[in-house]
């Protein structure tokens, strides 16, 4: 068996082959669901109903994407330039602990101040977060993958640490949870009276922006280089270990504004389970978008759609909602079969 | 209790070899892969999967044994997805590792939930008995230390002498090295590299399964979620750390779990003025010093994560 490259595919095929792999990954869940004694047609029209069957079903969802949009756009960015950054989780959980530690009185400042500056401060700390295993990788050749998912490992605890010490409410009846961010550090609510918050407008902006560095700069043409081929990239005189620190730097801070948006558009606090794997799910987002910035958007709609959708079914059809996890955990590695076949063709002789 | 007379009882060691038990299992199967060629980020979801697998086999009426190797096949199955997706289709094994650690994660919870759908505690299975080996069980601290333990943990150091006889002493030991170094050298033998990288892939993600069950047919007696919680990571730590050697892996798998053992009993002592997060950090810390420590070192298998197609050059 081989492969043999194909000629550049064109967008008809580009957008058709993500589509074949989410009708791969529906054939391939529905054997789980007729397993727990479900009709799988039934159980996803009750995860479609749930994800998008209302305004409110739909604000929740997008509600739910904000912060996979941010852990989306932080993986895309780093595995285009081939830095395998497993560690959004950590990143996200530091961005929660800047938050609280600025935003639950130590700075009184009016809100159009004090946002902004608790959004460059996460970002610096998230950025700060990688750049150790970024350094790690480019001065002493560690596997940045292992560096960073321990780490996530270690931040949890830290964060744990925190919200029973320095960080911990004291009108929290014991609770390891941190205080509530003041009004001023809070975001707004897009539409009163509903959860979706200005969250969702950053990370919008934020993905078009990323975009724009990505499509537009030398930054962004440097790090696709690099990822494309790292020694191709040194012989034309990009330096290779400085733009991967950039992306660090880059990856980590999206990470955290993650934890941001959570804490200071929904949650209003930090605990430990202020994300349920938003940075794992994240690569899944950044991989169902081919990487792409604009594309990130709409998987990280669609992901949280079907986690949104599920935990409504599961309610209705008694099917358990981790048949969410399993179907997006499918997705990703019928999503990556498929932009194999994109660009080559199986020749089995 | 002070903090330095821990080290010479005999309850501390045994505690060390069970604590170390199941990282063995776990880092033989990486090194197997790595060895060929494959770095299987599978491992922490592989190694859930054959947790939940033995553990339900065992609840549900089946024999302990019966449980282990329910639990390996589980494994096996996941190397092959993981090998399928990476060998012959040679795409990238960071981003395959995982996404089979995501699904193997999350089929076993939903397994779970659809086996046992009442329950809110775990339920209880009678797991391996210690079974003291005769006359070397009575030398004091080191005979008790590895000598008393159950029979999985006998199992695990068998599997080292195994992994190690097989890759230096076999000719298809011979053959997976070479994969992981040279594959055109393996082709020009006439030996299939997609054959021998996808079996090793297979039998090392069977050890990491077994690594799991160990946990909850040997050292625990229940599955509960969470309960890997980033052992598999470590063993790919501790890969790199004993130099894709068995040997050297065992040893560090040892000095692992001695650490861990040892930042348990000094919580303890502790007495709670250093907050007990500090402790359960280090293990993971350790791991990534570990590595920077290795680093300058570290002879990584040259096609380590490098595909192969059959005529390419």
């Amino acid at each position: 068996m081989r492969l043999e490259p194909k000629p550049s595919p064109s967008l008809a095929i580009t957008l058709l082959f993500p589509l074949a792999a989410i009708g791969t990954t529906l054939v391939l869940t529905s054997i789980l669901v007729l397993a727990a004694g479900a009709s799988p047609l039934s159980v996803f029209y009750l995860v479609a109903k749930g994800a998008a069957g209302s305004q409110f079903a739909f604000l929740e969802t997008l509600t739910r994407a904000t912060p996979l949009i941010f852990t989306g756009l932080a993986i895309a960015v780093a595995f285009r330039a081939k830095l395998w950054n497993i560690g959004a989780e950590a990143q996200l959980y530091i961005g929660g602990v800047v938050t609280v530690a600025l935003g639950t009185g130590a700075l009184p400042l009016p809100s159009v101040v004090l946002v902004p500056v608790i959004m460059v401060a996460v970002m610096a700390a998230g950025a700060l977060l990688l750049l150790g295993p970024a350094m790690l990788k480019t001065r002493f050749g560690v596997d940045e993958v292992v560096t960073t998912l321990l780490l996530n490992f270690i931040v949890l605890l830290f964060v744990s640490m925190l919200l029973e010490g320095m960080l911990k409410d004291p009108m929290g009846l014991g609770w390891p949870q941190s205080q509530k961010v003041i009004a001023e550090a809070q975001l707004p609510r897009l539409i009163q009276g509903k959860r979706l918050h200005y969250g969702f407008v950053i990370a919008l902006a934020s993905a078009v922006l990323i975009w724009v560095v990505m499509k537009k700069t030398v930054l962004g043409y440097e790090m696709r280089a690099v990822g494309l081929n790292p020694e191709g990239a040194r012989f034309v005189g990009i330096l290779v270990d400085r733009t991967l620190m950039k992306t660090a730097l880059l990856s980590g801070g999206l990470a955290a504004l993650a934890g941001f948006s959570e804490v200071s558009g929904l949650k209003g606090n930090l605990t430990l389970d202020l994300s349920p794997g938003y940075g794992y799910t994240g690569i899944v987002v950044a991989m169902l978008a081919m990487l792409n910035p604009l594309g990130v958007i709409a998987a990280a709609i669609f992901v949280a759609g079907i986690f949104v959708g599920a935990d409504a079914m599961s309610r209705a059809a008694k099917v358990s909602s981790y048949i969410a996890d399993v179907m997006v955990a499918t997705s990703l590695l019928t999503m990556v079969v498929a932009i194999l076949l994109t660009r080559f063709r199986i020749r089995w002789r | 209790m002070d903090a330095l007379e821990i080290l010479f009882t005999a309850s501390f060691w045994v505690a060390v070899i069970r604590i170390a038990s199941p990282l063995i299992f776990a880092t033989m199967g990486e090194l197997i892969c790595e060895r060929a060629g494959v770095l299987n980020l599978g491992i922490e979801g592989i190694m859930t999967a054959g947790a939940f697998a033995g553990w339900f086999t065992v609840y549900s009426g089946g024999d302990l044994w019966a449980g282990l190797l329910v639990a390996a096949l589980f494994g096996a199955m996941f190397g092959l997805l993981h090998a399928t997706l990476t060998v012959p289709l040679g795409l990238s094994q960071h981003v395959v590792g995982i996404g089979v650690t995501l699904l193997a994660t999350s089929l076993t919870y939903f397994v779970y939930r659809l086996a046992l759908p009442e329950v809110t505690s775990p339920p209880k299975i009678e797991p391996f008995q210690p079974l003291p080996v005769p006359g070397l069980s009575s030398i004091p601290v080191v005979g008790e230390a590895l000598f008393t333990q159950t029979p999985l943990t006998y199992l695990a150091f068998i599997s080292v002498a195994a992994v190690a006889w097989i890759l230096y002493r076999t000719p298809i030991g011979l053959a997976v090295r070479a994969a992981g170094e040279n594959p055109s050298a393996v082709e020009a033998q006439g030996i299939s590299v997609t054959g021998i990288r996808m079996g090793a892939v297979v039998v090392g993600s069977a050890l990491m399964a077994l690594g799991g069950a160990f946990l909850t047919t040997s050292a625990f007696n229940s599955f509960f979620f969470q309960m890997i919680n980033g052992r598999g990571w470590i063993c790919i730590a501790l890969v790199v750390f004993g130099s894709w050697r068995p040997g050297k892996a065992l040893i560090g798998a040892v000095l692992f779990a001695a650490f861990d053992a040892y930042q348990v009993r000094l919580q303890q002592i502790s007495g709670g003025i250093v907050p007990y997060q500090v402790f359960l950090m280090m293990p993971y810390a350790l791991s990534i010093l570990a590595l920077i420590l290795v680093a300058r070192r570290a002879a990584y298998p040259k096609a380590l994560m490098i595909p192969y197609q059959k005529g390419e050059r």
